[in-house]
């Protein structure tokens, strides 16, 4: 950096600036050179990731028992079936998108509402408090939540719906819900803080009511980070695994309504990697639900990432 | 805290008589009433089932909790007895994975921080971090099946397991630590810069030792994280069931094959017959505990060293 006003270095002695000695600097090299190597990482990871996932399952896709249509269009899964092996996914998919579905519709309704009176309704204190219990609410394990859903939640559904089973969509739906409220909340409630102070100065001085600010300012102004919140929301529910592993039952079938048993293509690969001998192609099949479950949430993520990203921009 | 204290004197509520003497202005308050009971209501409705679990899991594993419980191992087929290979196995697949994830981690967030300039190359591992933060945990299990246990040759082992779970944890360790590098002023760096110093000069001595709490917090809340994790460990390392003598510190070896508690929960719960109903409950108390306590330590940290903090 240049100094502001320059010194007349002609008729000053300076000091001999002191030498950093070679080890010191060949230290300095070496953490240089591990910072750069990490700050790749995550890219390295990512890249791993669907490198060594699609590798399990790439040498399915040229065998013969392999069609990709039936593989996404069709609802017959028979994996181990001695006399008719089919790998459909329809089912699991529908599965997966029913549970998220509901979940969603649970979620997003009660997190933006929460997150509206954490960010806009209460106290300093109160939010203080709020936001540790919604990061504790965000912390319990997901095996605890399916473990929840299986004991607790489908003696409830069963006590006060005429599902035969407890444990269905609409039991995997709350307790997805209950999981990615904590998400929605706390990024919604970051979309809410980010709107400028002066739009809030602004209503209230032109007789708003909180209310009129809420929907009429706030909502508006910060729409993307919502949408953001609700997408990273949407993203947790689809690739959540233990929690519907236990709570929606084993059935694989595309369901007639929420009290009905599904399965969802996460729960699906947790079921049966375990018993599908490695090699197999019934083990290649379930990698290759995992690339499919991979570039369902790396769009989820890139397109939240692109609506936060245009937010900033504005 | 009262809502007109709270929201200054700008709140509606706080508005003088003067204004509420209308029907319109006496209208637009009962609007402002019910705002806030509709939200309070939905705050409270996710709150709820927090307290509701907490409270009913520790009612039901009462019969089964004791410091016996957490230092025996199970018995008679995991119908009695306690659950120490699992807790232990826990505690060694989160120290593993976070003694890896930990330096990496930091380390890259130093380099998004603290280094990077705004080019494409740097947006990219942006993207990256984001996207390997959403990456389904049944993923990050198959990722690690396909690259620690087979291609790598490690087996099914706590070692595999472990490396999985860093990979897990990694993308949130460089999010939470870049958050504190961020929040240290420039005009620290600045102040060293100019008396001389070099970028990692200015690093070591300036700007870790006063982010240093908030990256510590943000590696304790992954702690939760890796012990609460189940797909990712279940097929690259932990198993049904694994002898191991009560109470001993170190059971296992890095190519061992171990007990992890969370998933020694959901074997309990799915896949072994006549177990007492109060022993699943007490497993998840433990786990659960665990968690919170943790993360509990980890919040009451960073309001300690926030009421601290010289700038």
């Amino acid at each position: 950096m240049t100094p502001a006003h320059p010194v007349p270095v002609g008729d000053v002695a300076l000091p001999a600036r002191p030498r950093r000695s070679r080890w010191s600097l060949g230290v300095e090299w070496i953490i240089e050179s591990a910072v750069r190597l990490s700050g790749v990482s995550a890219i390295i990871f990512v890249l791993a990731i669907f490198a060594f996932i699609f590798r399990e399952a790439a040498p399915v896709l040229v065998s013969e028992q392999f069609d990709p249509l039936e593989f996404l269009f069709s609802v017959q899964w028979y994996p181990t079936s001695a006399v008719d092996i089919r790998y459909g996914t329809l089912a699991l998919t529908v599965g997966t998108v029913s549970v998220t579905l509901l979940a969603m519709v649970l979620a997003v309704p009660f997190g933006l509402g929460a997150a509206i009176f954490v960010s806009e309704f209460c106290g300093r204190r109160t939010k203080e408090a709020l936001k540790i219990v919604i990061e504790l609410l965000a912390a319990i394990p997901s095996v605890v939540w399916g473990f929840i859903g299986l004991t607790v939640l489908s003696r409830l559904v069963v006590e006060h719906t005429s599902a035969p089973v407890g444990v269905n969509v609409l039991n995997g739906g709350i307790i997805l819900a209950l999981m990615s409220v904590p998400i929605i909340v706390s990024i919604g409630e970051d979309a809410l803080k980010a709107v400028p102070d002066s739009y809030r100065e602004a209503a209230i001085a032109m007789g708003a009511t909180r209310w009129q600010l809420v929907f009429r300012v706030l909502l508006p102004a910060a729409k993307n980070g919502l949408l953001a919140a609700v997408l990273l929301g949407t993203g947790r529910a689809v690739g959540e695994t233990m929690a519907v592993l236990m709570a929606t039952g084993h059935a694989v079938q595309i369901p007639d309504g929420i009290l009905d048993s599904v399965r969802t293509l996460t729960a699906n690969i947790a079921a049966e990697l375990g018993e599908a001998p490695a090699g197999s192609d019934h083990y290649r099949i379930l990698f290759l639900t995992g690339v499919q479950l991979f570039a369902i949430t790396f769009a989820v993520n890139l397109a939240a990432d692109l609506v936060i990203r245009g937010t900033k921009r504005k | 805290m009262s809502f007109a204290a709270a929201s200054g004197s700008l709140g509606p509520q706080g508005t003088p008589a003067l204004f509420s003497e209308t029907a319109f202005g006496r209208r637009m308050v009962r609007h402002e009433a019910v705002a806030r009971g509709v939200f309070l209501a939905m705050t409270l409705f996710m709150i709820a089932p927090l307290v509701a679990i907490v409270t009913h899991l520790i009612v039901e594993a009462w019969p089964a909790l004791s410091l016996e419980f957490l230092l025996d191992v199970p018995r008679d087929r995991m119908t009695a007895g306690g659950i120490w290979p699992a807790f232990i196995g826990t505690i060694y697949l989160v120290v593993i994975s976070l003694t890896v994830a930990a330096p990496i981690g930091v380390l890259a967030a130093v380099y998004l921080n603290e280094y990077a300039k705004d080019t494409w190359f740097n947006r990219i591992i942006n993207l990256a971090v984001i996207n390997l933060a959403g990456v389904p945990s049944i993923v990050h299990a198959l990722f690690g099946l396909g690259a620690f246990v087979y291609a790598a040759r490690f087996g099914y082992s706590v070692m595999a397991a472990s490396l999985t779970l860093a990979v897990m944890t990694l993308p949130v360790i460089i999010a939470s630590t870049r958050e504190a590098l961020a929040a240290v002023p420039m005009a620290f760096r600045e102040a060293c810069w100019n008396v001389g110093a070099s970028r990692w000069q200015t690093i070591r001595g300036v700007v870790l030792p006063n982010s240093v709490s908030g990256i510590l917090t943000g590696v304790i809340l992954q702690v939760s994280r890796a012990a609460g994790e189940t797909a990712p460990v279940m097929f690259t390392g932990a198993v049904l069931f694994k002898a191991v003598e009560r109470g001993t510190l170190l059971p296992y070896y890095l190519d061992d094959q171990c007990m992890a508690l969370s998933m020694h929960l959901y074997v309990l719960t799915t896949q072994v017959p006549n177990v007492p109903e109060a022993v699943p409950y007490a497993t998840a108390v433990v786990l659960l505990g665990s968690v919170l306590l943790v993360n509990g330590l980890a919040i009451g940290l960073r309001v300690w060293l926030r009421t601290r903090k010289r700038w």
